[in-house]
């Protein structure tokens, strides 16, 4: 009998070991002298879908920023895929694999939508993105009016546009801030669609939200955000009896 | 043959001076115009650098043995390199704050390149020869062509198309762009945009040197050669829209022959009619006839 392989833990099994996209601790972020982050505790496994709960102002959407250095100074650990980014500049914790899409979308408008479709670099040599027909075929609106101006397209086309273009950069950890604001129905459920695509492809997902239906459906985990902090977290199929808890912290 | 008076053959030479002028002006303010919308940096030090590019190439030359066409390419890429040294080392630390702190620095640059060449070389103006291979004129019928003039304005027109080419056409422009739009965002790709903002820079300022270089046989090289035209230079670029890089080139070959005609048609106001235009872009379309509204 072989104790060694015996004793050895399964990796995928054991919330200890099992890989962590991203594991944020003790995060404290400042936008000059606003103490915005006080003290955020996230853990994300690979191919999970998060989402990030809140009211406006609660400091979900700095916790993206700071993820990626966009923020003032910021103190804490944040790991990437296990590798510590805290002190790292902006352009090499995009290179350790993450993909962000900004609430305000961040179209280029001196830019075809073609050109903000490639304009980010693929970030990984051995993790391949999706190609650029794969993503025409998913969003084919973006196929028609490839040569137009990014910022002419509608609203829709325009944040399909900037969620597709870190879908080719070979980025697994995507950072999606409020992709469902403002958006007509039969977009919101596109987008829905797409991000059910994306995880059975393998891609972890971070989620900020407003849209309690859009994002009750889509996420594995759910994290509350007040005041900077993390002030619960439920599992989805923990929904149904955190409702209460969640109408009196949300208003949802 | 005459218009309105004027014979054929002086149009015609003062709309060739009218062109090389514009040459300068389209190559200087494309460089500023490139700068400014990356770093956000008014370069007042451009005419120090320009009359650097002059210099060195009259240095080169004299001190050396290296000729023109040698100088051509390697001056600008020296004064580049220059220019990396300066935005690595002060610039850099001016991006989050007002536009007047970069314009005083690089004024302050200004002086000091400009008291360094003057305490050396004093003011007077030093000849530098016209390369062999462009020197006399070429008979064009109405009016004899000066060969060397002539390679200013194509060699000019070949970098300023060529630059705007890249910028507007390729994928490194594309970065450039973006870049000039919203650097942070292009940086969350990925893009190591403090290099970028270095190299656009360095770029910026070998075309000043460059375009210096291409002066050096036309105006007399002295230390303060760049200061009379940085100051034309800064009203073409409030003229054509800070940032515009087509609008750039179009306004400094468009006041170029404007003056030149100024000079034939009424010759008092030649030295300020680029002024006079750029009071009534100003009071018309503030932000310049290129520019966007921010």
């Amino acid at each position: 009998m072989n104790v060694a392989t015996e004793q050895k833990p399964i990796a995928d099994n054991d919330p200890k070991t099992a890989k962590k996209a991203l594991e944020i601790r003790n995060l404290q972020a400042w936008y000059g002298e606003s103490y915005i982050l006080q003290d955020m505790n996230i853990s994300v496994n690979q191919g999970e879908v998060v989402t990030l709960l809140g009211r406006n102002g609660s400091g979900r959407t700095t916790t993206l920023r700071a993820v990626m250095g966009l923020t003032g100074a910021r103190k804490g650990s944040i790991r990437i895929g296990g590798v510590e980014s805290i002190d790292l500049p902006t352009y090499k914790i995009a290179r350790l694999g993450v993909g962000y899409c900004p609430e305000e979308r961040a179209i280029f408008s001196s830019l075809s939508t073609e050109e903000n479709l490639l304009l980010p670099p693929s970030i990984s040599k051995t993790e391949k993105g999706m190609s650029v027909k794969e993503i025409y075929d998913m969003f084919p609106n973006l196929a028609e009016r490839k040569a137009s101006p990014g910022t002419r397209l509608s609203g829709g086309e325009q944040q399909m546009l900037a969620v597709a273009r870190i879908l080719r950069t070979g980025a697994k950890l995507l950072l999606l801030d409020e992709i469902s604001e403002g958006l007509a129905p039969v977009i919101v459920q596109a987008l829905a669609r797409m991000i059910v695509t994306l995880k059975a492809k393998g891609y972890t997902i971070v989620m900020v939200e407003q849209n309690f239906r859009f994002a009750a459906p889509l996420a594995d985990r759910f994290y509350v955000v007040e005041h900077g902090q993390i002030v619960e977290t439920f599992a989805a199929s923990e929904l149904n009896s955190k409702m209460p808890v969640l109408s009196e912290l949300l208003g949802v | 043959m005459e218009i309105f008076g004027i014979p054929w053959p002086l149009m015609l030479s003062q709309l060739l001076l009218g062109l090389v002028n514009g040459s300068f002006y389209a190559m200087m303010s494309l460089g500023l115009a490139v700068i400014f919308g990356l770093l956000n940096i008014i370069n007042f030090a451009h005419g120090a650098l320009f009359m650097m590019g002059a210099f060195f190439a009259w240095m080169g030359l004299n001190y050396f043995g290296i000729n023109y066409w040698v100088a051509l390419f390697v001056v600008p890429v020296v004064v580049g390199i220059f220019g990396i040294l300066i935005e690595r080392s002060m610039l850099r630390w001016l991006y989050k704050l007002d536009h007047l702190y970069g314009l005083l620095l690089t004024f302050g640059i200004t002086l000091l390149l400009e008291g360094v060449f003057r305490s050396f070389y004093g003011v007077s103006g030093q000849p530098y020869q016209v390369p062999a291979l462009l020197s006399g004129a070429t008979d064009m019928g109405a009016l004899m062509l000066p060969n060397y003039r002539a390679w200013v304005v194509v060699a000019s027109l070949t970098v300023c198309f060529a630059t705007w080419f890249v910028i507007e056409r390729t994928k490194i422009g594309s970065y450039l762009r973006a870049g000039t739009e919203n650097p942070k965002m292009v940086e969350a790709f990925g893009i190591n945009v403090p290099v970028m903002v270095s190299l656009t820079y360095g770029f910026g300022v070998a075309l000043a040197a460059f375009a210096g270089v291409l002066a050096a046989p036309i105006m007399q090289v002295s230390s303060l050669m760049g200061s009379n035209l940085i100051i034309v230079v800064f009203a073409v670029v409030v003229i054509g829209g800070m940032g515009s890089i087509m609008g750039s080139i179009v306004t400094g070959l468009g006041l170029g022959v404007i003056e030149g005609f100024t000079r034939v048609f009424y010759p008092e106001l030649s030295a300020t009619v680029v002024f006079i235009l750029m009071a009534i872009v100003l009071l018309i379309r503030p932000a310049g006839l290129f520019g966007k509204e921010k």
